[in-house]
């Protein structure tokens, strides 16, 4: 018996196929525009997607591409992550919202800060995704660090490459640091005693004091504690050290098992992972990763992704559905049996795969049951079946 | 001849004592509820734009956290991102530091604000120097206090290259021929001076702005080089009359020999109200909330800030304590100069009190609870519409003592007054930008030959 599971999308520009851009009913004049991403995000929400992640880095196109010559034939321009996701969180009502950062060049206190915003504006759905290191591409825009990888080593083993175990740890100084800084204000700080005069209790605000290998941090956070307490952590993990980062510092991991019968395999493995060095609760919630295209007919799908690919050939580190909506129910069906928590699903067009998740595979996946209901939580954190923590400096209540 | 017109900034009620929070009808600080209401008040009275301050460490007083003054806020650009959701036609300003953030990531953040708000972006850019804000950051205090403009400065020059590197008519997308962008269209940035080493491919498209709204603070000589260099609005400290007129002036005189226009810089100081129906009502309505807003642990704690010492014991109803300052340890440098700025606040402070012979408490009111406009509101619009045709300044930031609805009845009450007279528009033109509101002249884009 397969027990359900959740649904969220991954978002990027016109789409993850490299062509889409080139669809008739793409919109790639748009991809900077507040009203595609907006009517994107509101059709997942309706359809009652529990989270949709933004992808983002601090260079020209992705990170590891265009340096020396700007491609003219790929989709380029993208908007601020955590910017984007804070505007659509007055318009969007149960969502969860998760934008990427990367952890090398931005100030880990305005991450901080940011995410805690993009709480309150949502009234407790925000998310981040966490993202290690820096490109050449990256140092060179903003001329500030020297360190980071160059490239991935030969063994595509992060292991191998000292500069990438350093991108790791400091990566996980910075969630600790987005969960001090979230913490740092107990729910209950703001007091407004006319009597006394204190509009807060200080006893109750607690200065970070954080010192780690990379950078340290003083303060408390300038933020009030957030609805949800703590952002949603979420990292893509791909081998070992990563599957280590999600197990020590996520709330939730996304996978790319080549197919179901992988999916053992890397459970395992974060099993593991989670043994030696998980300091959350919870166990960590798996979610495979699957690329989708999605036509009413299965030959419909196949021309259309023929088309695609002639143009250009996709390069990705996920599984590939291409057919009907049926056909990426059977294969979430399929991974929920093989024991993962929620599948992401990365449209190979935009809006086209959007608009046929949210209108033809989601409602076709909650009526065959291998979705997980809307329970109606309030939060991010509880739709995902975690629970919100009080602050780790607030003071346990003792009985009278 | 047609009136010149008034521009009005919205100031969020910041994180000091000019903010009441003991008024049972204060909301709150941090609830997105809170900025809606005011920026829908603001977009409702036509003002140009909202203004957020910032500060990047909780305020301390004595080592401690500082409880008495309303604390907690949100992140700028975020929140400023979310009001961009629920506003359309008002301009969405904050306050950035130029010290604490680098300028590909900064530029990108509002690049991307004005592209989600149709061209209503700007930035108040403010420096700092201090280890007390740098120990959140990575680098700590890094900057010399003497370098805070230089880099000001540089950072501004640098954002605009990256603004302007992406040609208007970048995105061909053309999908039958597979080009999406046009060639050469997007400009390599570089950088390389004592400060900064960039080489930089943006990756954000021109906004519909073109580069965002550039506000100024700062009233030394280097801020208002720099802001004659760099900046559309100066937020500035002038509201006495002639002073105000004065600093119009000076500032606007300096343009020509920037190839500027007159018009391209706004003057927009602080500005506190209070109303009433007669002007005695306004008086007594002054009185209460400079009481509210200058409790005696307020006037208590602005002593012990200016003495360095702890005056608990001290009555605020009583005279000025007749003790010495405690000015800290010895350091080589800067010792004497503190020693002597502080005697010379003393001393002033002392001159003041004296006069009139003022308690501590009415004293901490004369000085910093004086509100700028007092009167009915017929009085309050024609003395803003003088400052304003008689160039003194180009409109005003104004700011409430309540959160969030300080600045409704401003908006009930004043605006339709301005309007009538002719000075200040009666709506909001369709698809115009920060820039258009301030009647700023449009930014010059890079475009392809």
């Amino acid at each position: 018996m397969t027990h359900p599971v959740h649904v969220a999308v991954a978002l990027e520009g016109a789409g993850w196929h490299p062509a889409a851009w080139r669809e008739d009913d793409a919109r790639p004049r748009d991809l900077t525009s507040p009203g595609y991403w907006a009517e994107l995000v509101r059709a997942a929400d309706d359809a009652g997607v529990a989270f949709a992640t933004f992808e983002d880095a601090l260079a020209f196109a992705g990170r590891w591409t265009d340096r020396d010559e700007p491609r003219t034939d790929a989709a380029r321009g993208r908007l601020d992550a955590v910017l984007l996701a804070s505007f659509l969180a007055p318009l969007t009502r149960r969502i969860g919202l998760v934008p990427t950062v990367t952890t090398t060049h931005p100030e880990p206190f305005h991450l901080a800060t940011g995410l805690q915003t993009l709480d309150h504006a949502s009234h407790g759905r925000a998310g981040v995704r966490i993202v290690a290191g820096s490109s050449p591409a990256e140092r060179a825009n903003f001329g500030r660090r020297a360190d980071g990888p160059v490239g991935f080593p030969a063994s595509g083993r992060v292991e191998d490459d000292p500069a990438w175990e350093a991108a790791f740890r400091e990566a996980g100084e910075v969630v600790e640091v987005i969960r001090g800084l979230a913490d740092s204000w107990e729910d209950d700080a703001i007091i407004r005693d006319v009597e006394s005069g204190r509009f807060l209790d200080r006893d109750r605000v607690h200065n970070l004091e954080f010192e780690g290998e990379f950078f340290s941090i003083k303060g408390a956070s300038i933020v009030p504690r957030s609805p949800q307490g703590q952002p949603l952590i979420t990292a893509l993990a791909h081998q070992t050290i990563p599957y280590e980062f999600a197990a020590q510092h996520a709330d939730v991991v996304f996978v790319t098992p080549s197919d179901p019968a992988a999916t053992a395999g890397i459970l395992a493995e974060l099993v593991e992972a989670s043994d030696d060095v998980r300091t959350e609760v919870e166990p960590l919630r798996v979610f495979a990763d699957l690329l989708v295209l999605v036509e009413a007919w299965r030959a419909a799908a196949e021309e259309t992704w023929s088309r695609l690919q002639e143009r250009e050939a996709l390069v990705t580190d996920a599984r590939v559905v291409v057919g009907t909506a049926d056909d990426v129910v059977e294969e979430i069906r399929a991974f929920a049996t093989a024991g993962v928590d929620g599948v992401r699903l990365r449209p190979a067009r935009l809006p086209a795969d959007l608009v046929a998740i949210a209108d033809l595979v989601v409602p076709a996946a909650q009526a065959r049951g291998v979705l997980l209901p809307d329970g109606g939580e309030s939060t991010l954190r509880e739709r995902l079946g975690l629970p919100l923590r009080a602050s780790r400096y607030a003071r346990t209540e003792v009985p009278a | 001849m047609t009136r010149r017109q008034i521009h009005l900034a919205a100031h969020f009620p910041g994180v000091n004592n000019t903010t009441v929070w003991t008024d049972p009808t204060s909301g709150s600080q941090i609830d997105f509820a809170s900025f809606e209401h005011f920026a829908s008040n603001a977009e409702r009275g036509l003002f140009d734009y909202v203004f957020l301050a910032e500060g990047l460490r909780l305020r301390e007083h004595r080592g401690q956290i500082h409880d008495l003054d309303v604390l907690g806020r949100p992140n700028t650009l975020a929140i400023l991102a979310a009001i961009a959701a629920v506003t359309r036609h008002v301009g969405l300003v904050g306050t950035l530091s130029t010290t604490f953030n680098e300028p590909y990531e900064l530029a990108r953040q509002l690049a991307t604000l004005d592209h989600l708000s149709g061209g209503r972006a700007g930035w108040n850019a403010v420096t700092s120097s201090d280890a007390f804000h740098g120990a959140n950051f990575r680098r700590g205090g890094y900057l010399d206090h003497a370098d805070r403009y230089v880099r000001a400065s540089e950072f501004a020059e640098l954002s605009k290259r990256l603004w302007e590197s992406w040609d208007e008519a970048a995105i061909v997308a053309d999908a039958a021929a597979g080009v999406f962008l046009a060639d050469d269209a997007v400009a390599r940035v570089r950088h390389e001076s004592r400060l900064f080493d960039v080489d930089a491919l943006f990756d954000i498209p021109s906004s519909p702005q073109g580069r965002p709204v550039i506000v100024q603070a700062g009233d030394s000589a280097d801020g208002r080089d720099f802001a004659t260099a760099h900046a559309d609005v100066i937020f500035s400290l002038h509201t006495e009359f002639s002073d105000a007129q004065d600093f119009y002036r000076d500032v606007k005189g300096r343009l020509a020999a920037h190839g500027r226009d007159e018009e391209s810089l706004k003057i927009l100081p602080a500005a506190t109200f209070v109303l009433g129906d007669t002007l005695a009502e306004a008086k007594e309505r002054s009185r209460e909330v400079a009481l509210q807003q200058v409790r005696p642990e307020t006037a208590i704690t602005y002593l012990e800030q200016v003495w360095n010492r702890d005056f608990s014991g001290y009555d605020a109803d009583g005279p000025l304590p007749d003790v010495e300052p405690d000015t800290g340890p010895e350091t080589a440098q800067g010792f004497a100069n503190r020693h002597a700025a502080v005697r010379a606040r003393i001393s002033k402070l002392r001159e003041v009190a004296d006069a009139e012979n003022l308690t501590i408490r009415e004293l901490i009111i004369r000085l910093t609870a004086n509100h700028t406009f007092v009167g009915t509101p017929e009085h309050v619009a024609s003395e803003i519409d003088r400052y304003v045709q008689e160039r003194a300044t180009d409109g005003f930031t104004v700011v409430g003592h309540l959160t969030p609805h300080g600045l409704d009845e401003f908006t009930d009450r004043v605006i339709p007054l301005l309007q009538e007279r002719g000075s200040y528009r009666r709506s909001y033109e369709e698809g115009a930008t920060l820039h258009d509101l301030l009647g700023l002249p449009p930014v010059r884009q890079r475009t392809l030959v």
